[in-house]
């Protein structure tokens, strides 16, 4: 493959990517999403590099999804465990990470609680490192998922009429999606109440909807999040099933949608909160186990490409 | 001690509105003695009185800061009354207050005074304690109003936290009118802004940092307007920074309330985008602002509506700041950098020398009754000498201060202190 366009050391955000930098991690994760369904999956691409993900806020899916990925490319994957580790004993971020740097993993994938904890990770170590998530501000391979995911249904990534729906507010997946489908030329619409939306969205680029039927008129992609539970009772929505007859799909409210409409959502769903369960198990449009699988790619992909980066690489495959 | 004679200065002084060519002498009791055009040439002072050629820089009262902290009691290792001296003499500022945010918090008559000895023995530059206004600074309880003045307090203030019960602040008013406190006040909702480390805007959202809105502060600098009509009490708040506020406070100063206000040298001269990559150097309290707030706020310094220019010196060690931003703590030092960030505002020919000083020295002087901040001759001989258009770039680890947190870290400025003199003694050269 040729050098693509990727001048950064780390992935901390797609707000930061080219939009031939994103196309190429693509095209090279359609690649692996061929390979993974050999039954021979693994390569020695990254063999004899150290990977380590340290989750400070636990993720069983994206760091199984990164530990696969890892693995599958033949890296030594490690998973820290940051409750039972000295983290929980009042050391700092910046200890933890001159420690592990200390350890001289290759590539260390981390998620934190608090927005830009990852860039500053990433100041203090020499490895490449991978946002799986910070805050509320980026996600960036959910966000390269999804985009193959669509890519790999819709046959295009431009152009299309993409509807993010709940809360907008923290949600760091539907940051990393809104930079990433703007930076191809799509059309975003978000569609929440206003209590779960940030301030200046209008001035993101996205069309805001109150009224999801509304908002789904002529849509081609239906990107469902999350709400976490601690916010659904009477802090930012007054009820469950308030929030659920507004904002939760079914297919009536899906039915102004264009008929090939395809929905999404990053997992876990709360079933009956904001996604009809029928709806969610309705092959032909719900597209959600399809994401789970384009996320091992994806982060595959991701993977070779910042190690391909390392000022010691030495060639795929070529023993450390 | 014999009567020191500065010569080819260039004397600003806010109280006569005097920026000319000339000299001044310093008496032996520290004093300014005199000063005028008149005494511009070597030969024109006293005879026998030693000489210094001030080379044509700008001679100026030094600059009187409403708004310092220091880890004493409490977090010496952040900042002690020996460093803060340090730095206070180096950036030009003469005096400064205390804020009574300290663990424990100056609450006490027994820790003005402890303050008060700390001070006297190892800063090299005067410094008055500020008192909590409610015990433990909690906003719930009225503290010893009369001892906490008469131990040697300058004000009353709950230093960042607003009193949020309107009743409580209501009473800690009318008490504080009635033994002729000046209260400062932290301007700011305390329930809307309580998450937020951020200003509500654009990039902040883009950021993905927890949020408050910039109305916090005018809603709460209007509910305490209400109140000082209500008690006449003397009012300033502590940080100015939003346009809405700027304008509650013209008019409430058109009304002729008693009724000040600061400006923060990081608010007028830095705004949002500064935090960038999430430098949390810039982390402050009010968080700084959008563009168009910090406008705002230059501007009704540039026309004399502020009445203080104050550094908002906060020490942070580098434990307390190497956090993520939401956790990292607030504050940035600032009493090395608030002459050339004011001065700044001259450069840009946004206003003169007189006016300037005014807000940096006379008035702050003026608000507690300190005989300092002026020329005058009689006053105290508080005294800088700055090359004002000196260019040099902040570089936080050559800061005299314990702590490095400099939001102005790497920043170009210009204006440098070239020797401070407190009460007629020289306490700083370079």
């Amino acid at each position: 493959m040729t050098d693509i366009p990727f001048p950064q050391r780390h992935l901390l955000g797609v707000e930061d990517l080219a939009p031939e930098a994103i196309l190429q991690l693509l095209d090279r994760a359609d690649g692996y999403v061929e390979m993974n369904r050999e039954a021979r999956k693994k390569r020695d691409i990254l063999k004899g590099l150290t990977q380590i993900n340290l989750f400070f806020e636990s993720s069983t899916r994206t760091q199984m999804s990164f530990e696969l990925a890892g693995k599958r490319l033949g890296a030594d994957v490690m998973n820290m465990p940051v409750k039972s580790s000295s983290l929980s004993k009042g050391e700092t971020l910046i200890d933890t990470a001159m420690t592990l740097n200390a350890m001289r993993p290759d590539l260390l994938v981390v998620r934190h609680a608090d927005s830009g904890a990852v860039n500053l990770l990433a100041q203090k170590v020499n490895c490449a490192v991978v946002n799986a998530g910070d805050g509320r501000r980026e996600h960036p391979t959910q966000a390269l998922l999804d985009a193959l995911t669509i890519r790999r249904r819709k046959g295009r990534l431009h152009r299309l009429n993409v509807a993010i729906c709940g809360d907008i507010l923290h949600s760091r997946v539907a940051r990393s999606n809104m930079w990433l489908l703007g930076k191809l030329e799509n059309r975003i619409r978000v569609i929440a109440p206003p209590t779960l939306l940030p301030t200046g969205i209008e001035r993101f680029g996205v069309e805001v909807f109150e009224d999801m039927e509304q908002g789904l008129e002529g849509c081609d992609v239906v990107m469902m999040l999350r709400l976490q539970l601690e916010r659904m009772s009477g802090a930012f929505v007054p009820s469950v099933r308030e929030y659920f007859h507004r904002y939760g799909l079914n297919a009536e409210k899906l039915a102004r949608a264009k008929e090939d409409v395809i929905v999404m959502h990053p997992g876990p769903m709360n079933r009956g909160v904001e996604i009809d369960s029928e709806l969610a198990d309705d092959i032909n449009r719900s597209v959600i186990q399809e994401q789970v699988e384009m996320g091992v790619a994806v982060r595959m992909a991701v993977l070779e490409t910042l190690a391909e980066r390392l000022p010691n690489w030495r060639g795929a495959g070529a023993l450390a | 001690m014999k009567p020191l004679h500065i010569h080819h200065a260039r004397l600003i002084d806010p109280a006569a509105d005097l920026d000319a060519e000339g000299g001044l002498i310093l008496g032996e009791d520290g004093r300014i003695l005199d000063r005028g055009p008149h005494l511009r040439e070597a030969g024109s002072g006293p005879e026998g009185a030693d000489l210094r050629d001030a080379g044509g820089h700008a001679l100026a009262p030094g600059l009187v800061d409403l708004r310092v902290y220091v880890g004493e009691p409490g977090a010496r290792h952040k900042e002690s009354y020996r460093s803060v001296g340090e730095a206070a003499a180096a950036g030009g500022v003469t005096t400064i207050v205390v804020q009574p945010d300290t663990d424990p918090p100056l609450d006490d008559p027994a820790l003005v005074a402890f303050v008060r000895r700390r001070a006297a023995e190892v800063c090299k530059v005067r410094a008055h304690p500020m008192a909590a206004m409610t015990k433990g600074r909690a906003g719930r309880e009225m503290a010893e109003y009369k001892f906490l003045l008469d131990a040697g307090a300058v004000a009353l203030t709950d230093g960042d936290r607003q009193i949020s019960d309107p009743v409580v602040t209501r009473r800690c008013l009318q008490y504080a009118r009635s033994v002729g406190a000046l209260t400062v006040h932290h301007i700011q909702d305390s329930a809307l802004a309580a998450q937020g480390c951020a200003t509500e805007s654009l990039f902040a959202g883009k950021l993905g940092l927890p949020e408050a809105p910039a109305a916090a502060e005018v809603m709460a600098l209007e509910r305490d307007l209400r109140l000082v009509e209500l008690t006449g009490a003397r009012y300033h708040a502590g940080q100015i920074s939003t346009a809405a506020a700027l304008e509650a406070l013209r008019r409430a100063k058109e009304k002729g309330l008693p009724v000040s206000a600061s400006a923060s040298a990081h608010h007028y001269a830095l705004n949002e985008y500064d935090i960038g990559d999430f430098r949390s150097f810039c982390k402050v309290s009010p968080p700084l602002r959008e563009e168009a707030d910090r406008a705002a706020l230059e501007e009704a310094v540039a026309e004399g509506l502020i009445d203080a220019l104050t550094s908002s010196h906060r020490p942070q060690d580098e434990e307390s700041k190497r956090l993520p931003y939401a956790q990292a703590a607030t504050g940035s030092v600032g009493l090395e950098t608030s002459l050339a960030a004011a001065l700044n505002l001259h450069h840009k020919e946004l206003i003169g020398l007189p006016a300037l000083w005014r807000m940096l020295a006379l008035r702050p002087a003026e608000l507690l009754g300190f005989e300092t901040g002026r020329l005058t001759p009689g006053a105290p001989g508080d005294l800088i000498l700055v090359d004002l258009g000196a260019p040099w770039i902040v570089d936080r680890k050559a800061l005299r201060s314990k702590s490095k947190n400099s939001a102005f870290h790497d920043r170009r400025m210009q204006g440098l202190v070239k020797a401070t003199w407190v009460g007629g003694a020289l306490v700083f050269e370079r």
